[in-house]
């Protein structure tokens, strides 16, 4: 069931120059949250910014109640995000929209590609597939070692490799490819830059692999209400906030084609 | 204490949700108890299913938004067949946005609706300013509004509300327009044209180029627009524009407005029209009103 709740902000990180995170303490008993599933964050005090800002769930822990979102500074309302401190509240409508396939189970290999702050929701996603006895390989993208805000929080779950456009850390190129990328997985997953997801979706496809990919487009409800998040389908335009933000890409053609 | 009449319409307080903002209802019914509302008018419904319009169509702008999504809907006939029948064991007002590009398009999809026997009402979307065809082009001309709303007042019986846009000349002469075409309300104010630019992409931030706008940023335009329509009309008129609270909500009635309708608000707190039903009642206990209606068109 979806919830409207003040969180309180139990710790702060800074992740290089543009990310931070923010774990969050429900006061009460928490929603269960799926990986892939996001947020909408009411931005108070920020004159510019009337509208929630939907946020991936980096992590969530459903007995201690946190969740953890990791985010990017992009605009006014993830900057005025970035001020708050340890102590204060965050009022969210959560859980929403319809996440990743979790229902898996050994010897399916996963693969998790990631770029910048696509990389956000994967983690959730490796923690709740090595759960499942499955050991998913993760690799991580970004255009220097900078903006990769989180890489060992990783390893316990996980093999994880690392592309930087720049070669300062790990493979030297772009995420689909490094090495590991090309092995006959079971299924992929991807979040990050939309021509990264495509790329990874066009590979998967030609190569006959299930492909889930998390969009995330400008949303107002969050809840499938106003129809302004739609992304193109197969089957015509579809909201990334509810029917989304993961969508198999069976039925994306349309998309990942463009 | 909160009861208020449109035509044949009890509601059991004015707050209703605006067209295109709450869904089918079904979308915020974890934050919301239906029943609680005075109704909620539903996702402009036409005589076929519509794609809408393409991504980008929404940009947030200072106190409000953009949006530009163009009637995307299943069609009349999934709503009957479908979305209905999950709704209408609801004990609230359930009242159905009727939208088209062509007269015979309105009076199809009312006549359809005609037939719900749990839909009391329509709202005739004469006013979205986001199509090409139709829409805000019936409702920017008094001769062509009078001309949709007595087509459709022949086929359909019940209550029949009608929206007007806020980009003409004269809002009155239009709802004196439909007024003695034979509508049983009004509700007022569609959203506003406007316009959003990228300036580092050097794009417009919609698809379409211009959308409506809705949010705070519209409210003094609506409450003003209110006021003069409900002195110039006999019919019930119903507010909206920017509502996110009771205090709000009373300046539409106190102006002249029977019911109000919350929209945008609602994607900022889904429970909003909760506490605004909430807030109207404790307005009426602070200041001994036994009745709401004694407020409305006060000023």
């Amino acid at each position: 069931m979806k919830e409207i709740h003040n969180f309180t902000i139990l710790e702060r990180h800074t992740l290089g120059s543009q990310y931070f995170s923010l774990v969050l303490q429900h006061t009460d008993t928490m929603q269960p949250v799926s990986p892939g599933q996001f947020v909408e964050v009411l931005v108070e005090g920020e004159r510019e910014v009337m509208l929630r800002r939907p946020i991936s769930v980096h992590d969530a822990d459903p007995a201690a109640g946190t969740l953890t979102l990791l985010i990017q500074i992009v605009g006014p309302g993830t900057r005025r995000l970035s001020r708050l401190g340890v102590g204060e509240s965050l009022n969210l409508v959560y859980p929403l929209g319809h996440g990743f396939t979790t229902d898996l189970r050994p010897p399916t290999s996963a693969l998790l590609v990631g770029g910048g702050a696509g990389i956000a929701p994967l983690l959730h996603l490796a923690k709740v597939l090595s759960a499942k006895g499955l050991h998913p390989t993760v690799l991580l993208g970004g255009r220097t070692a900078d903006l990769i805000p989180v890489r060992d929080a990783f390893l316990p779950y996980a093999q994880v490799g690392i592309a930087t456009d720049d070669g300062s850390l790990g493979h030297h190129g772009i995420v689909t490819t490094h090495p590991d990328f090309a092995f006959p997985y079971d299924i992929i997953y991807t979040c990050g830059p939309t021509p990264m997801m495509k790329a990874v979706a066009r590979s998967a496809a030609e190569r006959g692999i299930r492909c889930e990919v998390s969009l995330e487009n400008m949303m107002a409800c969050g809840v499938g209400a106003c129809l302004c998040c739609v992304t193109d389908t197969d089957h015509g335009h579809r909201c990334v906030c509810k029917e989304g933000p993961v969508f198999d890409i069976s039925t994306m053609k349309k998309w990942y084609q463009c | 204490m909160l009861d208020v009449k449109i035509h044949n319409l009890s509601l059991k307080n004015p707050v209703l949700t605006a067209s295109g903002t709450f869904g089918y209802g079904e979308e915020f019914s974890d934050f919301v108890d239906l029943e609680r509302l005075g109704g909620f008018i539903v996702k402009g419904t036409t005589g076929t299913h519509r794609e809408g319009n393409p991504y980008p169509r929404m940009a947030e702008t200072p106190s409000g938004m953009l949006n530009a999504v163009g009637l995307q809907n299943g069609g009349v006939e999934k709503f009957c067949s479908e979305v209905y029948h999950r709704i209408k064991h609801l004990r609230t007002n359930i009242i159905v946005n009727v939208s088209g590009s062509s007269i015979e398009e309105y009076c199809s999809v009312a006549e359809q609706i005609n037939e719900l026997d749990h839909i009391p009402a329509i709202e005739l979307n004469i006013s979205c300013p986001n199509v090409k065809k139709g829409g805000m082009g019936f409702g920017t001309n008094p001769e062509m509004a009078a001309q949709v709303v007595s087509g459709v007042r022949k086929v359909y019986r019940k209550t029949l509300i009608v929206k007007l846009t806020p980009n003409v000349t004269s809002i009155v002469d239009i709802a004196k327009a439909v007024e003695g075409a034979g509508a049983d309300s009004v509700s007022l104010i569609n959203t506003m044209l406007g316009m959003a630019i990228d300036v580092e992409r050097r794009r417009p931030m919609l698809s379409t180029i211009t959308g409506g706008l809705s949010g705070p940023a519209v409210k003094p335009v609506a409450v003003r627009m209110v006021w003069q329509v409900a002195h110039a009309v006999q019919i019930p008129v119903i507010g909206l524009g920017g509502i996110a609270s009771a205090a709000d909500a009373l300046e539409f009635l106190m102006a002249g407005a029977t019911a109000i309708q919350v929209g945008t608000a609602n994607f900022i707190d889904p429970t909003v029209t909760m506490k605004i039903v909430d807030g109207l009642e404790d307005y009426c206990k602070r200041h001994g009103i036994n009745d709401i209606n004694e407020i409305i068109g006060i000023v």
